[in-house]
């Protein structure tokens, strides 16, 4: 039964790794594809990983696990928005369709 | 608003597809594994990883290699935890922390690197 349960878990990570990496393919700006791949790639690997904790139990493995899932969703958005700060400082268009550049108005008010 | 209705429905449909096909379809095992699943489950982590590495041949900027190299290192740590289940050892989970803290520090270097700045401020 906890098998089972951990195959669903899996699958659904699985799911969620494929749409994050289709987005990267698909859309059409530097911001929008870190937007789409940070988000759904850390919580299909967050899946898969409970997967993992659910099929093997409290043992070793299982809690090695959830440290990583802990490790994993305190460290990838901050190097998401490291290398957000970094495009944009880099001089990255954004793509035609934006509405607004919240980060560009700060700097030009704030100098 | 009717197109774009039909083209998201076609799009989901395709990736839907394209998941049963890879869960069904018969993939020469590498090793003798328990569990047909999780080796179908390898097989579509390879997808997404080769579909990383078009972005990675094809950005126009460095800031998409950036992006993809950073979503190629998390991919390798889902990897790892699908390798510690049918082979029973526990040392793939610690690869895989290893590998997260690793791709962290190489991301904000990367990030740094971009921003114009030196390694040591």
């Amino acid at each position: 039964m906890s098998e089972i349960v951990g195959y669903i878990f899996i699958f659904i990570g699985l799911g969620f790794d494929v749409f994050g990496c289709i987005g990267l393919i698909r859309l059409p700006d530097v911001y929008n594809r870190l937007q789409a791949t940070t988000k759904c790639v850390t919580l299909g690997t967050c899946s898969i990983l409970l997967g993992t904790v659910v099929i093997q139990g409290f043992n070793t493995t299982g809690i090695k696990a959830l440290l990583c899932i802990i490790f994993l969703i305190l460290t990838a958005p901050v190097a998401a928005h490291a290398l957000a700060r970094g495009a944009h400082r880099s001089g990255v268009k954004l793509c035609d369709k934006s509405v607004c550049d919240k980060y560009k108005e700060d700097k030009e008010g704030s100098s | 608003m009717k197109p774009k209705f039909l083209s998201w429905f076609l799009g989901l449909l395709a990736v839907s597809a394209l998941l049963l096909f890879a869960s069904i379809y018969p993939i020469p095992s590498l090793l003798k594994w328990q569990s047909p699943f999780l080796s179908h489950c390898f097989f579509i982590l390879m997808i997404c990883f080769g579909l990383c590495l078009i972005r990675l041949m094809r950005g126009p900027t460095p800031a998409d290699r950036a992006v993809s190299i950073d979503t190629m290192g998390i991919l390798i740590v889902g990897f790892c935890a699908i390798l510690s289940i049918p082979t029973g050892r526990n040392w793939y989970i610690d690869i895989a922390i290893a590998w997260a803290l690793q791709s962290f520090i190489g991301a904000l270097a990367l990030a740094k690197y971009l921003e114009g700045r030196g390694f040591d401020e």
